[in-house]
């Protein structure tokens, strides 16, 4: 219940924001979201919501249960059902951008009843997804195809211009 | 033909060579079992996830001020290369983590595997050492004093996992180098190390170890068509810190699935006695009194310090 008023309100603030939106929000969610709420090494992440619907076929494969849909994977079907509300639809209302905060692990600890314990962060429950399924379907894997790598990524790889340089002539004994 | 590793060695060969020096007060005591600490940290490695894409060794590199890498940690050309006798990577004292690549027939990936210290619960380098350089901590890391280290070797012969790796930089005083689990910097503190936090797929899930065995087993038990039936390092060498689910069985992926349960300490300690003389001496004997100096400043920079 609480997951739908939400939604129903985000959608009407899409719908003044972004009027040329062809299908209704709420039942097939944005059109193109950017993902930036990590972005580091690496570029924000412009994800084309609309053409990936099309692609999976569902809302589930990414939402899991969330959006009203049944879950695809008959291990979740065991305890999640489509009428089940949840408490949020966005990857990150659940993944959370520290999975081993102190918080995090307390939570744990605290609750021996809690079951989802390995529940992934969010750059991990992403890249699971994302990648998972371009592996599948043969799109792309590259890291650099979803985004681009940084000068600051690019010095923590020792890539670009932060490469090694080649140790070429073994001369020892030069004055500094 | 029989193969000799670092360890059949110890236990056979010095064995009897050794019998006649006899030392090593402190290795009866360390060898009482006590299954670990029980509310130590551990890390969870699931193989299925790991894509290869280094980010991990960068991670330790920046984490642990490493030297600089020979290439790009997005080069992946180091997959193929292969130490003596074709095999694969291993840590090293400029990189104290690894991942090599397995290509398993019927697989539609390869597997990659990432290596680093295990953090035994009772760990040979630790009973092995004379000198008491290493710490189990309660929070689950072993840990070294490199200021203590003689570089006599022992622990690299030790340890059931080839890891730990020797500096040469100081060719009077090489010291052990290794994987700390980001002790002094993160664990510490409560934080996971730096390779577990900066994978994008998380492949690695950090918490309690025991919190992590009852993960690892309901992964197996909800996708058993999927994982291998074993989660390595549950018991092996009376148990790690560091604990792996594949979905390849674990020795064609570069494990030693003979090490058994007990830890490496039970079998070796009736000749730990002795052995770390023959092993030790030598260096002992080399570097003389430059050693007990060097510990001894060691010991005063230690007092000193505010
Ligand atoms: C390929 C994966 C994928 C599929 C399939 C998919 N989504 Fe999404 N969806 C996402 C991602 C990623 C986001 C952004 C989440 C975030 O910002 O953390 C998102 C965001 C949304 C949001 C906005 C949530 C918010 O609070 O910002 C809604 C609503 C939504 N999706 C609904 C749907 C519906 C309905 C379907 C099925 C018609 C669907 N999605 C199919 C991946 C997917
Ligand atoms: C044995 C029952 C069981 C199975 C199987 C199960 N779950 Fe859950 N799920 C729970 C319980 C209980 C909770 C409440 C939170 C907790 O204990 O972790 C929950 C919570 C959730 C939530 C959060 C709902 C919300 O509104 O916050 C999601 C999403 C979820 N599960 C997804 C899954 C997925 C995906 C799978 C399959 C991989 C799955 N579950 C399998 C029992 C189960
Ligand atoms: C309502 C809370 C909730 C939302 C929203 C949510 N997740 Fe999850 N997710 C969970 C829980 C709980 C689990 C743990 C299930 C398990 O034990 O495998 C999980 C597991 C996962 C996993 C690992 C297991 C699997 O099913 O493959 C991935 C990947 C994942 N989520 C991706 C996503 C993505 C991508 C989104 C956004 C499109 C998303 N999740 C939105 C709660 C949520
Ligand atoms: C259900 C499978 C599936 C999932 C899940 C999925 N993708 Fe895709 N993605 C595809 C396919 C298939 C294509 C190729 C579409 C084409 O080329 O027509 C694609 C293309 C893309 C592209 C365009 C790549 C290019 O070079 O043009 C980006 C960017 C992308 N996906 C990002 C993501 C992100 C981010 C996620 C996770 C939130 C994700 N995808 C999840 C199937 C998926
Ligand atoms: C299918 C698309 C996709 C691919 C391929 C992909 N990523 Fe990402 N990556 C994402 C998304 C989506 C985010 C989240 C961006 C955000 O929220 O800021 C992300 C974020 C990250 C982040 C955290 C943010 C940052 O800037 O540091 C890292 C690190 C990262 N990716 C590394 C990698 C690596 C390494 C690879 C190659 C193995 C890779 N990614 C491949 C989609 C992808």
């Amino acid at each position: 219940m609480g997951g739908k008023k939400k939604l129903l309100g985000v959608a009407a603030v899409l719908v003044l924001t972004a009027p040329l939106a062809s299908r209704s929000w709420a039942e097939t969610g944005p059109d193109t979201v950017v993902l930036d709420s990590l972005a580091n090494h690496y570029e924000a992440v412009t994800f084309d919501h609309a053409m990936h619907v099309d692609v999976a076929g569902n809302c589930a494969t990414c939402h899991h249960h969330t959006t009203g849909e049944a879950p695809v994977d008959q291990n979740c079907g065991r305890c999640h059902s489509a009428a089940q509300g949840a408490s949020g639809i966005a990857c990150r209302d659940c993944h959370s951008v520290e999975p081993f905060s102190a918080a995090n692990l307390k939570a744990i600890d605290s609750n021996p009843q809690m079951y989802h314990t390995g529940k992934p962060g969010l750059k991990g429950a992403l890249h699971q997804k994302c990648l998972g399924c371009h592996q599948e379907m043969g799109a792309p894997t590259g890291c650099q195809d979803c985004h681009a790598r940084n000068d600051q990524g690019d010095a923590f790889f020792r890539a670009g211009k932060y490469a090694p340089k080649p140790t070429a002539s073994e001369s020892h004994g030069g004055g500094h | 033909m029989k193969k000799i590793n670092r360890r059949s060695f110890l236990k056979g060969g010095l064995a009897g060579g050794a019998a006649l020096a006899a030392t090593g007060a402190k290795t009866a005591s360390a060898a009482q079992d006590f299954g670990g600490y029980p509310d130590s940290m551990g890390v969870l490695v699931d193989f299925t996830k790991c894509v290869g894409c280094r980010t991990c060794e960068a991670a330790c590199n920046k984490e642990q001020g490493l030297p600089e890498p020979e290439k790009p940690f997005d080069d992946q050309s180091v997959f193929d290369e292969q130490r003596h006798g074709g095999l694969p990577r291993r840590p090293t004292e400029k990189a104290y983590t690894v991942v090599n690549r397995y290509n398993i027939v019927g697989r539609e990936h390869p597997l990659f595997r990432k290596v680093q210290c295990n953090h035994c619960n009772e760990p040979a380098c630790l009973t092995s050492c004379f000198v008491n350089a290493y710490k189990k901590t309660p929070e689950g890391a072993v840990i070294y004093d490199p200021t203590v280290c003689v570089g006599c070797r022992t622990c690299m012969i030790a340890c059931p996992f080839y890891v730990p790796a020797y500096s040469y930089s100081s060719a009077i005083n090489p010291v052990v180098k290794k994987c700390i689990m980001c002790y002094d910097t993160r664990l510490k503190f409560g934080r996971p190390p730096a390779c577990v936090e900066a994978c994008p797929q998380q492949v690695m899930t950090f918490g309690k170890r025991s919190e992590l065995l009852k993960l690892a087993h309901q992964k197996i038990r909800q996708n058993p068509d999927k994982y291998v039936d074993h989660v390595y390092g549950e018991k092996e060498v009376g148990g790690t810190a560091w604990l792996y689910l594949s979905d390849v069985p674990f020795d064609r992926i570069g494990f030693d699935t003979h090490l058994g349960n007990q830890p490496i300490i039970n079998y070796v300690k009736e000749f730990l006695t002795v052995v770390p003389m023959v092993l030790t001496i030598w260096p002992a004997l080399f570097t003389g009194f430059h050693l007990l100096s060097n510990r001894k400043d060691a010991k005063k920079n230690e007092e000193t310090k505010s």
